[in-house]
């Protein structure tokens, strides 16, 4: 995805658009190579089933443009512009309209209801968008687009420690999310986890936890390192790929980290399925010194 | 690197019997060929109030196999553009009856509450796991599909899908068997 966009609303609509239409389609390149690393280790007939089985989906999804999965999800946005930008009131107003066209064109599955309690019908259109802007350091202006699944999303929780619990309840927390929930959310998995912000704010920690290419460690070594160690952990659990069975139930665990509340320890574990389908796309490099 | 499944998976036409059902053990990998039913949360609902109306499955359900999706629609020339299984436990609390009422097997993804593995034991159903995320690929396993009721509810409709060689594997069988706790409790399966 190298075509340019401008920081309009129209700009930022036709980034959306686009990101639906390659993401519901195409598997990412990082999660693909975990797929390819973990078929070389896995020992278990049916994980090794699982994975191959998945490989061939991501080849099916591209060569015919279907759908990788069924679930094509709610579609999330964040938009991340620079302090030094002024952004525009309208900047989002149209991505509902570019959701609305992409799911048609793309002949993508509608999943939204207009009311959770009150009235749990199909907008038919997949929207609204769960749309978000967040000011960051610098110049630049940064869109994600996530597909995000019903399943996965089930699958996670936010919990509020008490501080004395420490790294073993932080532990405690993503281990027996990935127990209790994980056959329900398509392993293998990417484990997004926030600890720290406020009860509302660590979801969002978790969630963007998972832009993180697969692979990639941690800014800091200390949460690279209990990364690793939760990964071990969740790959011991021996659910494997499907949940049928291996070593492989997640390609990677993602921890964000951040201050909290003298009396708070808030832990939310957001599961990323086999299909995490995500773009980030620049709209305007960062060219600030200071970021 | 290790090697796949190296059993040749069992092969079963579609309406299942008691008897097709009967020898099926947990972890075994199957091909199902013939008619089953798209039904999730909503459509769930619908069966459960008809049940509890009328005393029996709506449309003919009884015998046949309803797998737990919400198909995306028809694409690059197939019936459907991708399928795959959504998480079977939201059908937990309809399941147990639909069994009783005469549901031959279900299919979806993940782990089912200990009423629904009661029913599987005391009707002789069976609950097949799904691999989920490989849906353009299970799609292409899927030769027709037709509206049978409840196009109100969008995908959560309920459609009759014709299945060719369709991959599950065993999770719950007729004797109570569960692949998934066996799985946790590191039995070898």
């Amino acid at each position: 995805m190298s075509k340019t966009y401008e920081f309009t609303p129209e700009g930022v609509a036709d980034a959306v658009y686009d990101a639906i239409r390659h993401c519901a389609t195409h598997p990412r390149a990082d999660v693909l190579a975990g797929f390819e690393q973990a078929l070389q280790d896995e020992d278990q007939p049916r994980g090794c089933t699982v994975l191959e089985q998945l490989l061939e989906n991501a080849r099916i999804g591209h060569e015919d443009g279907v759908p990788i999965c069924q679930d094509t999800g709610t579609t999330w946005v964040r938009l991340e512009v620079g302090r030094q930008l002024s952004v525009p009131g309208n900047i989002l107003d149209l991505v509902d309209d570019a959701v609305a066209r992409a799911y048609a064109d793309g002949k993508l599955r509608m999943s939204v209801l207009r009311d959770a309690l009150l009235d749990r019908t199909n907008t038919t259109n997949n929207t609204p968008a769960f749309s978000e802007v967040a000011l960051v350091p610098g110049n630049g202006v940064t869109l994600h687009v996530m597909l995000k699944g019903g399943g996965s999303d089930n699958a996670s929780r936010v919990v509020m420690l008490a501080p004395g619990a420490g790294p073993e309840g932080v532990r405690k927390v993503v281990l027996d999310c990935v127990r209790e929930k994980a056959a329900n959310a398509c392993p293998p998995l990417i484990v997004g986890v926030g600890v720290g912000g406020t009860f509302d704010r660590v979801a969002g920690m978790a969630k963007h936890a998972l832009l993180r290419p697969v692979g990639s460690p941690a800014a800091s070594p200390e949460a690279a390192a209990f990364e690793a160690e939760l990964l071990e952990a969740v790959n011991g659990t021996g659910i494997g790929p499907g949940a049928l069975g291996g070593s492989c139930t997640a390609l990677a665990v993602h921890v964000e980290t951040g201050p909290c509340h003298i009396a708070a320890l808030p832990v939310a574990v957001n599961m990323g399925c086999s299909a995490m389908r995500y773009a980030s796309i620049q709209i305007i490099p960062n060219t600030a010194k200071e970021a | 690197m290790g090697q796949s499944t190296a059993n040749e998976p069992i092969r079963l036409t579609l309406p299942l019997s008691k008897e097709d059902l009967a020898p099926l053990r947990i972890g075994q990998e199957v091909r199902l060929t013939g008619p089953a039913y798209t039904s999730r949360d909503a459509g769930h609902m619908r069966m459960m109030e008809a049940l509890e109306q009328t005393g029996q499955l709506p449309f003919g359900l009884e015998g046949q196999t309803i797998f737990y999706a919400g198909p995306t629609p028809a694409a690059a020339g197939r019936p459907l553009g991708s399928v795959g299984p959504t998480t079977a436990s939201r059908m937990d609390f309809a399941t147990p009856a639909v069994m009783d009422a005469g549901v031959a097997a279900v299919m979806g993804k993940g782990k089912r509450s200990q009423e629904v593995i009661d029913a599987c034991k005391r009707n002789g159903s069976v609950y097949f796991a799904c691999v989920g995320g490989i849906a353009a690929l299970l799609a292409k396993c899927v030769t027709s599909s037709e509206l049978v009721a409840w196009e109100d509810l969008g995908t959560e409709a309920l459609r009759r899908i014709q299945l060719e060689d369709f991959p599950v594997f065993v999770a719950v069988d007729t004797q109570g068997g569960d692949l998934y706790r066996a799985i946790e409790a590191g039995q070898q399966v």
